[in-house]
């Protein structure tokens, strides 16, 4: 009766493939009166900098129609309390840890990374694509060259996996990929968040206090399973996708277009028990298809 | 600080005032470990965000909470359209709630609330007995005025105001405030209301010098403190912070608090 739903990401066994998604399930403390973090295949814990950060000023939610805007700005304790605080727990309590991290310049990055190096997270997703804070990443990942120097200065100073996180803000993506792959990076993980704004027209004032945030949830589903798709046929790497998946459904289709694992967020906010919902909805899958691993349908999508 | 996430049959619906609904909801869980001045993250169907709303009253005996929220936009109108016999799903109880304290024979306490910001007030009130609670409620017409009854029926001694004069005292609640305050046996203050209304509150609890707790409200996303969505500004020993309204507070010692 009970499937095997494991997955290999960048050489690392998940023992499902739905990852939540950094930003969304801070460092996997917050939900355990739910249940407990194990029953995820793995966390990205909230992108951390090498310095503790504030983050933007209130507010920073907006909902949007089937989505939300977020500008929180990459508010964290930075990477020593990360390290120290929260990683010992997290590896007691969860699956893969996955350490999300962000920074404004390459030194930034190198260092963080550098400290984590030793310790024994399973995997280092790199936010080059924060929205939200001017040089928080962002300006990175919109660019090649910029994409390309921030994994080439983590690749030389960490053997840890390293998953490198797109933004979808970009004319084309899959260029950014490629050049990501280049640098030795192990995996990728997209997309984050879309660009976007919404106003009050009582006030003629956007809802956000910092004007423009990102756009999550179901509404940009489409888009980054388009996104998915276009990547994962051009490198040769593994993806991870994420953006808007809700149910196992969207699981499905976004492993069809290519991703080996998923990760979920604003979906949490919506049902806290939506992970464990669509795992469910993946072994049922796996039975009714007689599958003996997910990974048989990875990229199986077939174009007309 | 145990909270559950499940759908809880609702007991009683009523409209207490033009587009403010009152929702008695069974969930003993909830109630067992609930505080006045928590919160309830409630899901409304077709919405991906949830709606934080204050817990009103909690029964334990009954097994049931009280919430009253008023029609902001859509989510909310969802909500208001849930009947009795149908089910809840709510994330509760969320969020610190208010400190009680234990206070001499001749003291009192003082909870004030500003327009929405009332309905937590009135389980803060209902947790001190032998008449040691005053109860200033501040609206802006007579149209908007609840739950005055209920607060006399938990024994508040009770003064309404409302902006335009249309019902009890014309003006703001600091006015019954101050006035209570002069008498010199509060021993502690409550509020939750409009931001100007809450830096009215915290000032006069500054010159007077009486502990003050005020609930902060913020736009929210998870409502469990994964998101850090719901900022607030903290200054505590001369440091600030950013903290989150939803797991850090919504209650925040007035001093503390940066409006």
């Amino acid at each position: 009766m009970s499937k095997d739903l494991s997955v290999t990401v960048a050489g690392v066994r998940f023992p499902n493939p739905v990852i939540a998604a950094s930003g969304t399930y801070g460092f996997g403390q917050d939900y355990t009166d739910l249940y407990p973090l194990n029953k995820l295949g793995g966390i990205s814990c909230k992108g951390t900098t090498l310095e503790p950060r504030n983050g933007n000023p209130a507010p920073r939610i907006a909902e949007t129609p089937a989505g939300m805007l977020n500008s929180v700005g990459l508010q964290n304790p930075g990477i020593d309390m990360f390290i120290t605080g929260y990683l010992p727990q997290l590896k007691k309590d969860g699956n893969v840890i996955i350490a999300n991290i962000a920074g404004a310049t390459l030194d930034d990055y190198k260092q963080a990374v550098e400290r984590l190096d030793s310790t024994d997270v399973d995997m280092i997703e790199l936010n080059i694509s924060c929205p939200n804070v001017k040089q928080g990443g962002a300006s990175w990942g919109v660019t090649c060259d910029g994409a390309a120097a921030v994994t080439k200065t983590v690749r030389a100073v960490t053997k840890k996996p390293l998953m490198v996180k797109l933004t979808p803000n970009v004319t084309n993506i899959v260029d950014i990929a490629k050049a990501v792959e280049a640098e030795g990076a192990d995996c990728l993980s997209l997309i984050n968040t879309l660009l976007g704004m919404r106003i009050d027209i009582r006030t003629r004032r956007p809802i956000l206090k910092n004007n423009v945030g990102g756009f999550s949830g179901p509404a940009v589903f489409p888009v980054a399973l388009r996104m998915v798709w276009q990547v994962a046929n051009a490198v040769d790497i593994d993806v991870v996708g994420m953006g808007g998946i809700t149910t196992a459904a969207d699981a499905i289709e976004m492993m069809m277009a290519g991703a080996k694992a998923i990760q979920m967020g604003t979906a949490i906010f919506t049902d806290p028990y939506s992970p464990l919902k669509v795992i469910d909805g993946l072994e049922k899958y796996m039975e009714e298809n007689d599958l003996n691993s997910l990974e048989e349908i990875v990229g199986t999508v077939q174009p007309w | 600080m145990a909270f559950f996430c499940d759908e809880f049959p609702i007991v009683e619906r009523s409209e207490i005032a033009s587009g403010i609904f009152s929702y008695v909801i069974h969930c003993p869980s909830v109630a067992l470990a609930a505080k006045a001045g928590q919160f309830v993250h409630i899901r409304a169907e077709g919405y991906t965000l949830r709606r934080p709303i204050s817990i009103c009253e909690i029964n334990r005996e009954k097994g049931t909470i009280r919430i009253v929220f008023e029609v902001r936009g859509n989510g909310t109108d969802k909500l208001s359209q849930l009947e009795a016999g149908k089910k809840m799903d709510m994330i509760a109880p969320l969020g610190n709630g208010f400190t009680i304290k234990e206070i001499p024979s001749d003291k009192t306490v003082i909870v004030i609330g500003g327009g929405i910001g009332v309905p937590p007030m009135l389980g803060t009130a209902a947790e001190y007995t032998d008449n040691k609670v005053k109860a200033v409620l501040g609206f802006r017409n007579k149209d908007r005025v609840i739950l005055e009854e209920d607060f006399k029926r938990v024994g508040a001694e009770t003064a309404v105001c409302t902006d335009d004069g249309s019902y009890g005292e014309k003006g703001l609640v600091t006015f019954p405030l101050i006035e209570e305050l002069e008498r010199g046996k509060t021993a502690m203050i409550y509020a939750c209301g409009p931001t100007p209304m809450l830096k009215a509150v915290i000032n006069t609890a500054r010159v007077y010098n009486i502990p003050c707790e005020v609930s902060l409200e913020q736009r929210m996303a998870c409502g469990v403190g994964a998101c850090v969505g719901c900022a607030c500004n903290i200054r505590k020993g001369g440091r600030d912070f950013v903290l989150r309204v939803c797991k850090d507070g919504p209650v925040f010692k007035a001093e503390e608090v940066v409006l």
